[in-house]
């Protein structure tokens, strides 16, 4: 496979360009056909290079840009890093395809939903295989796209066309500095392979190696949904829920994740940056972790949860713990995609989102019920499923290299997920239906891949040692061995708050019912989610609106056009400018210039002759 | 050679003129034909040129005047890809107005021949009395062209257009004319010129008086405001040459003339070039953003893009200069691919003010790809053309000057607020008006002018390298003559 990795992410480009093209004209079973097995396609070269993987592979396709002393090679790496990223996104993307086969069926944009589908599959794996920024830049920009399209897949609904521009644009800003992120490390290192840089950041200082970690992390805000520019992916649920499971769960979500665990030397060398990534993905968990509490969207609360566990994953980096980050964003992959799948089903059967009109669909949805269950325990981090071992991986890391506060935020995190999960679960499995209409179990090709993404949640995190010990050729991979009376320890307290977690939601919604519980301001708040959306509105997005607004009344026409108006008046003496034009200013000139051409072209002809 | 690609379009005006005007079809189809075959023509200089050679090649020269006014022209790197952007659009341009003029035909199409000669003649001049000659020659089409088949305002933008360029103009004359009577035997020969030994002070003036006429060409801000109305009323094919090739000339006067003829001059006013260059940028997108009209918005667009372009000239290192050369390329075809659109949606709607648009996606699916593809290589997604140029000129800034490059990548963000902006309000949420449910798809003949361009814009974004290279070494020479004080002696790429 050494020599035909590469082909990993030009199936599904294949797929895309095929689908772009001739979308109209196909039927939708070639479709059915065609986009899910060119996907399968990926993930069996992405397996196959995984077992025969030794060392690292670097495959240079050819020359992209070249100009004076900056070279592109358009080159990809598949190494312990990427292997694991190209397995889990081909694998998780391979499954949602199928899927979506089920849940789109009666939708008229059939054709299209699977040619952006396979676009973000190959824009994924080129961000994870590119062995150089600007080259991830490419992917990290086509999944964007991607995003972009799919949230504005039923672009005919304004609320979904508006989520997908702002979903774009908030993510520009943060490619604004990942932009300047790569400029400044070339003209630090003059060279931007990720081996490059990670074998040669010992040659610069760590005050311009933090500039540019910081810069490259804004990027990873972005691309993340990490505080401050997380603010896109709520509205981004407009999309198809297959959707938000593969890009807003899975995998577009967790490259910048990725990001930093490739650059892992860079940000090291800074500490600061670091330290910085810790503090934010620790901030932003319990953040969004409240939010969740209060939502009553099904998929909102699960989107608020991606913005946390994805928290948690930059908590584990930024403590240093690279593979644990790693770990718990592949079993994230799974159980968080799980999720969506499962909320997909549901909604698929009720016909909306919100939870207030569910409720008591345990019977009518059984393998939804359990499918969901088990992902929903698997969150909570219950001991025997996948992120149980993950997230404890986490905390246990931030523990021992003596981050106790995030360690604390993070214990009580794991308490708040467990209650909004299954204040989620409760909503909608327990207690009477409230909903219209009759709720019925999804069709088996949408719970197939639940179930074998239901298989993974538990058995995926079943080896955390071998796990930090295959990444380890890395160099920048360390496996701490705690004392087992410690770790223990620390086991037992996110335990026990999830525990917590659990009895209260169902105290609440299962034996209250929901009733009289309300924080009353302290809810509000929460619910409006903290009102960041208006702040920023009030900021950044009236003030730029109005300021240009103004600018183009007083500046632009009123005093540019105005003077140019008025020096023309004056040039011509005054007047009416418009008469004056039409009694042959024009004419005149033209008259001019055409008398002038005439003489040259004869001068012309005279000197040939 | 290069002199047949020039002159054929004003040969077929010519004899367009002895065919009788009913003969509408004629003129559709012959036009395009010429236009066509110049193209195809032009892809031979293409093929032949010698990209290690950074000088004009295909020289042809001719005494024509005398007293150093002479005929000579050929292409360096730099010209050849500007002779070929504008052959390449010039087709596309005349297909794009079959149905869009609907009287006075006959002038239409020889006004059309009569622009291209005028413009391919402005790249391929390569003495300066030549390149003024093909400089004014080629605004009078175009007069008429926004004159005559124009909007409502026309004649009003038209007038503008006028003031503003007749100044630009006249003092570029009085320029040349200094330049004719300081040179050895009155030689207009740029490659004289470049040797040319003038005092510091003169230069200042000099370089003042080149610099403002091609800065109101380009145009930079605060010579901007001709540009939106030109735009606004000019029919389709008007905007489309007016942004794709028009708007590039005032650029190339700078890199071709007033940057390596008055380099000293130059190097005083870079700064403030510089920055006006990025408030163009953030000017222009800001803009953008607030029109009504999406033509304006387009129009507001280049004004930012060439913000870009102009950057790169004037910052003056080799990666930004090479991409902003690389810009003018994928902005004419970009922009001039948002005109075609918008003039495709505005011949079906008969209306351009977003408010009255939306939702259009729906009964014009084709179209609506079109315009999303364009857009996303206007705002320079990776992997399509617009990218390469952009991050190599931000790039190139950036290692110049930090701040210079933060605030010109800024343009990243607003350029995809305002596009992204314009495509929602024109293609996506509900169908404002139900008639437009029956909007007739795109033919045949618009999908034929669209397909040429997006293969560009996929070749040229990801295998740049045989575009540079044919005009990598050229803009080095161009730096290397510009930067030094002290000219050594060019030697003569051409025959005579």
């Amino acid at each position: 496979m050494r020599e035909l990795f590469w082909l990993i992410p030009l199936f599904p480009a294949f797929g895309a360009a095929f689908l772009i093209l001739f979308g109209r004209v196909i039927s939708r079973k070639l479709v059915s056909w065609l986009a899910p097995s060119l996907v399968g396609l990926s993930f069996l070269f992405s397996l196959l290079s995984y077992i025969q993987l030794n060392g690292v592979w670097v495959k240079e396709l050819f020359s992209w840009i070249k100009v004076g002393n900056l070279s592109i090679p358009f080159a990809l790496q598949f190494d312990p890093l990427s292997s694991i990223m190209a397995v889990t996104v081909s694998g998780v993307s391979f499954l949602i395809h199928i899927y979506s086969i089920g849940y789109m069926a009666n939708d008229w944009g059939y054709n299209r939903y699977f040619a952006y589908l396979n676009l973000f599959t190959f824009s994924m794996l080129l961000l994870v295989l590119s062995a150089n920024l600007p080259l991830m830049f490419i992917g990290w920009e086509g999944v964007g796209l991607c995003s972009y399209l799919l949230i504005g897949f039923w672009f005919e609904k304004d609320a979904a066309a508006n989520a997908g521009k702002k979903a774009f644009i908030v993510n520009r800003i943060g490619d604004f500095g990942f932009l300047l992120g790569i400029f400044l490390l070339f003209t630090l290192f003059g060279n931007l392979s990720f081996n490059y840089i990670n074998s040669h950041v010992s040659a610069v200082s760590p005050g311009i190696a933090t500039a540019a970690a910081l810069l490259l992390f804004v990027g990873a805000t972005g691309k993340s949904a990490q505080l401050p520019l997380y603010i896109w992916l709520p509205d981004a649920m407009e999309g198809p829920t297959p959707v938000s499971a593969l890009i807003h769960a899975a995998t577009m979500v967790t490259a910048g994740v990725y990001m930093v665990s490739r650059l892992f030397p860079l940000y090291q060398h800074s500490g600061f940056a670091l330290e910085l990534v810790a503090w934010v993905g620790i901030i932003t968990a319990i953040f969004a972790a409240t939010i969740a509490l209060a939502q009553n969207d099904i998929k909102r609360v699960l989107a608020y949860s991606t913005i946390s566990q994805i928290g948690y994953m930059f908590a584990g980096v930024g403590v240093g713990a690279v593979a644990a980050g790693m770990f718990h964003l592949f079993t994230h992959a799974f159980f968080k995609s799980l999720l969506f799948l499962c909320a997909g089903a549901v909604i698929h059967g009720v016909g909306t989102n919100d939870m207030r009109k569910m409720g008591g669909l345990r019977k009518a949805m059984p393998v939804t019920f359990w499918t969901f269950l088990i992902a929903a325990l698997t969150i909570s981090g219950i001991p025997g499923f996948s992120a149980f071992f993950s997230k404890d991986e986490i905390l246990k890391e931030a523990y021992l290299s003596g981050h106790k506060w995030i360690w604390a935020i993070g214990v009580i995190t794991a308490g708040l997920t467990a209650f909004y999960i299954f204040r989620l679960i409760f909503m909608t499995f327990y207690g009477e239906y409230r909903g219209e209409g009759h709720p019925h179990e999804a069709p088996k090709v949408m719970l197939i891949p639940m179930s074998i993404l239901a298989l993974f949640s538990i058995i995926g995190g079943w080896f955390p040692k071998s796990f930090a010990h295959y990444l380890s050729p890395l160099g920048y991979i360390k496996v701490i061995e705690a004392s087992h009376s410690l770790e223990i320890y620390l086991l037992g307290a996110s335990l026990i708050l999830a525990i917590i977690g659990i009895y209260i939601a169902w105290l609440v919604y299962v034996k209250r019912k929901g009733k009289g519980w309300n924080f009353g301001f302290v809810y509000r708040v929460i619910y409006g989610k903290y009102y960041v959306d208006e702040l920023y509105n009030f900021l950044f997005v009236t003030p730029y609106r109005k300021g240009s607004e103004l600018i183009n009344r007083y500046f632009d026409k009123g005093v540019i056009d105005r003077t140019v108006e008025g020096s023309g008046e004056a040039a011509l003496g005054g007047g009416n400018l418009l008469s004056k034009l039409q009694t042959g200013l024009l004419k005149d000139y033209g008259l001019w210039m055409a008398t002038g051409i005439i003489i040259g072209l004869f001068l012309a002809i005279r000197s040939l002759l | 050679m290069i002199s047949a690609i020039v002159f054929i379009p004003l040969f077929a005006a010519v004899i367009f003129i002895f065919v009788s005007g009913k003969n509408v079809k004629f003129f559709k189809i012959a036009s395009l034909a010429v236009s066509g075959f110049v193209f195809l023509l032009s892809i031979v200089p293409f093929i032949k040129f010698e990209a290690a050679n950074p000088l004009p090649q295909f020289q042809e020269f001719s005494h024509w005047i005398g007293f150093g006014l002479n005929y000579r022209i050929g292409a360096d790197g730099i010209s050849l890809m500007l002779l070929l952007l504008t052959t390449f659009l010039a087709p596309l341009a005349i297909a794009s107005s079959w149905n869009y003029i609907r009287e006075r035909e006959k002038e239409y199409y020889i006004m059309m021949l009569l622009l291209e000669t005028g413009m391919l003649g402005v790249f391929v001049a390569q003495n300066l009395f030549l390149f003024y000659v093909f400089w004014e020659a080629m605004l009078i089409p175009m007069y008429f062209i926004i004159g005559i088949w124009g909007g409502k305002k026309r004649v009003y933008a038209t007038l503008k257009f006028v003031l503003y360029t007749m100044f630009g103009s006249l003092l570029m004359l009085v320029g040349i004319f200094y330049l004719w009577k300081v040179s050895p035997n009155h030689s207009l020969y740029f490659y004289d010129l470049y040797s040319l030994k003038i005092s510091d002070s003169t230069q200042i003036l000099l370089f003042a008086a080149f610099a403002l006429a091609f800065a109101i060409k380009v145009p930079i801000f605060p010579f901007h405001t001709w540009l939106p109305d030109a735009h606004t009323e000019a029919p389709t094919a008007g905007s489309v040459l007016l942004a794709a090739v028009l708007l590039k000339m005032g650029g190339y006067g700078f890199l071709r003339l007033a940057i390596p003829v008055f380099p000293e001059g130059f190097r005083l006013f870079s700064p403030y070039l510089i920055v006006l260059a990025i408030i163009s940028i953030v000017y222009g997108a800001a803009m953008a953003f607030v029109q009504k009209d999406a033509k304006r918005l387009v129009a507001y667009s280049s004004v930012s893009h060439l913000g870009v372009i102009m950057l790169g000239i004037f910052i003056f290192t080799f990666k930004a200069y090479t991409g902003g050369i690389y810009q003018m390329l994928n902005h004419g075809l970009s922009t001039g691919a948002l005109f075609l659109l918008v003039g495709m949606v505005y011949e079906r709607t008969h209306t351009r003010e977003m408010e009255r648009l939306g939702g259009l996606a729906r009964p014009l699916p084709l179209l609506s790809g079109f315009l999303m593809i364009t857009v996303l290589s206007s705002i320079g997604l990776p992997g399509l053309n617009g990218f390469v140029g952009e991050f190599l000129v931000f790039m190139g800034s950036f290692e110049a000057n930090k701040t210079v490059g933060i605030f010109a990548a800024l343009g990243v963000i607003l350029s995809a607020v305002y596009l992204l902006w314009m495509f929602q309000k024109v293609m996506q949420g509900k169908v404002k008006n139900e008639a437009y449910m029956k909007l007739p798809r795109m033919n045949l003949r618009e999908i034929l002018i669209m397909v040429p361009i997006v293969i560009l814009y996929f070749w040229m974004g990801l295998y740049p390298k045989f575009f540079i290279s044919k005009f990598e070494k050229s803009a080095k020479f161009m730096m290397e003559i510009s930067s030094k004080t002290e000219i050594v002696q060019v030697i003569d790429g051409g025959g005579k």
